[in-house]
């Protein structure tokens, strides 16, 4: 499979294993593409997790992780792509129903958007809090004291 | 049935313009709700009885379980996954501490796989068992409430003998276990499984014949195993769809691939076909708990892990099958001793998203139900 992608899509796509897992990392240019290939053409009909990894030092400072399973082949893969604050990434919920509230979760939590979302907003934390919390630059005991005078009456929340 | 990929999301803006034809109601229920099991709200949109569809609102026990972890060492998360799925903290513990030793390329002794195996499957019957309890109570049974937490009380008896809590055990360490097997921990778990072997008949006969249990769970909060598979469904709510489907065996993890079990699947996909599939489980697991219990080998508890972990720079995804489906963690070393980043794959928040689908076109008694029927737990939703 891997040989078939690499073949089509050329330096867009690194094929890796790590621990006995497989992944690969590809060209935010590829997404949602790739990802519709993988459902329609080689089975990777469960979207186990949507999730992100911040690297402030990086250009691109966030990846983003898709996790991905076969029931056909039982088999699991990962889809690594990277993307630079404030950029978006096309939603993958025409492709997985399932990553609604991942995706969510990942704009709560980073602040990446997903254009053509239906109902992208904040699904931990309150709406109109301010900031993204799995930021690397968002301290353990930062919160955003505005909100919790305002809604909770109190004078911080530590 | 509604396809959950063309779902819309119930749209609130429209609310005042339908809800002068007095035909449409808009309902909050929770988050201080006795069925809601714990901190959930639900925004219902109503036609008279008929629900139209429904928004959940979670976050309220949302305490950053994944930012904590980046700010302690390997060692020092573990107690802190306990308090995801509170009701079945050595699941989590399990999922958690193999990945790290996945990261850290070592593997537990075959002595402290066996224990493991052996409190993670009884932690997956009182999982059950509080289920059970909670979801007929939330229906109008009161009586199965009572047998199963007398029941569950034992599990927890042995756990409290074994390591000292009942509920949030930290019972396992990266590498193995702390605690050597208690004397008499055998006895006490061949003892348990003689006995709770009738109690789970004694369920069966009060809810499986039971008129008013067929009237309220039967053809109420159906999903096929397609819609299961496209909103990630997993666990029993996955196989009473149909999907015969299951980490133990599909990916054996521990050392699930020595014991011989059956998985269960229902056909319906109804709220029925999934406590029976649930009850059949419980059986299971007193088979894999027997067999277990037989073969402990004699050996150490503790493969040879660093004082100071630091696992080589890279990621690793591990996931094992919890009493609520598949639980997931996703962790980024960076080569320190604290994780770059954990990220926590919860079967409940993930389930909970097919509650919209489940319940279109029910009645408003049958949320309820289909609540209870998915078995959530809201530490692990919001975490």
């Amino acid at each position: 499979m891997v040989a078939r992608l690499k073949q089509e899509y050329g330096s867009g796509i690194t094929p890796l294993t790590h621990l006995g897992q497989n992944y690969m990392e590809v060209d935010r240019s590829l997404i949602p593409e790739l990802l519709q290939r993988l459902r329609d053409d080689e089975q990777f009909n469960y979207c186990v997790d949507v999730t992100a990894v911040h690297y402030p030092k990086r250009e691109n400072q966030f990846d983003v992780v898709w996790v991905l399973y076969s029931f056909e082949r039982n088999e699991r893969i990962r889809v690594k792509t990277q993307i630079a604050d404030g950029e978006s990434l096309a939603s993958s919920v025409p492709i997985w129903a399932a990553c609604n509230w991942l995706e969510r979760e990942v704009y709560d939590m980073f602040g990446i958007k997903f254009n053509g979302h239906p109902d992208l907003k904040r699904i931990l934390l309150p709406d109109g809090w301010k900031g993204h919390p799995l930021r690397k630059d968002y301290g353990i005991l930062q919160q955003d004291n505005e909100w919790v005078q305002i809604n909770l009456g109190i004078e911080s929340g530590q | 049935m509604t396809d959950p990929n063309t779902l819309s999301p119930l749209d609130l803006d429209t609310l005042d313009k339908t809800y002068l034809d007095a035909n449409e109601l808009v309902i909050n229920m929770g988050p201080q709700h006795p069925a809601t099991h714990g901190v959930l709200r639900v925004i219902l949109r109503l036609d008279g009885e008929k629900v139209l569809g429904l928004e959940c609102v979670i976050g309220y026990l949302h305490r950053g379980v994944e930012k904590i972890a980046e700010n302690r060492t390997y060692t020092m998360f573990n107690p802190y996954v306990d308090r995801m799925d509170y009701v079945a903290a050595v699941s989590n513990a399990l999922g958690y501490c193999e990945a790290v030793e996945k990261l850290l390329s070592v593997e537990a002794p075959p002595r402290a796989q066996y224990i493991r195996v052996i409190l993670t499957e009884l932690n997956r019957i009182a999982s059950h068992q509080l289920w059970l309890g909670t979801h007929a109570l939330d229906i109008g049974a009161i009586t199965p409430l009572f047998y199963t937490f007398r029941d569950r009380e034992e599990i927890l008896k042995i756990f409290e003998k074994y390591c000292g809590a009942r509920l949030t055990t930290h019972a396992f360490r990266i590498g193995g276990l702390q605690y050597e097997a208690y004397d008499g921990f055998e006895k006490d778990v061949k003892a348990f499984c003689t006995f709770v072997k009738p109690k789970i008949d004694e369920y069966e006969e009060l809810l499986t014949t039971n008129r008013i249990w067929l009237e309220r769970t039967k053809g109420v909060g159906v999903i096929s195993g397609k819609d299961c598979i496209a909103l990630g469904v997993t666990g029993p709510v996955l196989r009473a769809s149909g999907v015969k489907w299951d980490i133990r065996k599909a990916q054996p993890y521990a050392n699930y691939k020595n014991f011989d079990f059956e998985i269960p699947t229902g056909q319906n996909g109804d709220t029925y076909d999934r406590y029976i599939v649930r009850m059949i489980e419980m059986r299971q697991s007193l088979r894999i708990i027997e067999q277990a219990v037989e073969g402990i080998p004699e050996g150490p508890i503790m493969a040879k892990v660093p004082k100071v972990m630091k696992p080589p720079v890279g990621e690793v995804y591990h996931s094992i099958e919890a009493p609520k489906g598949e639980l997931g963690y996703f962790i980024v070393s960076d080569g320190s001793t604290q994780p770059y980043r954990v990220r926590v794959r919860p079967p409940s928040f993930i389930n909970l998203q097919a509650l919209d689908l489940m319940c279109r076109g029910q009645l408003v008694a049958d949320v309820i139900a289909v609540i209870g029927t998915l078995d959530i737990v809201l530490g692990e939703v919001d975490r």
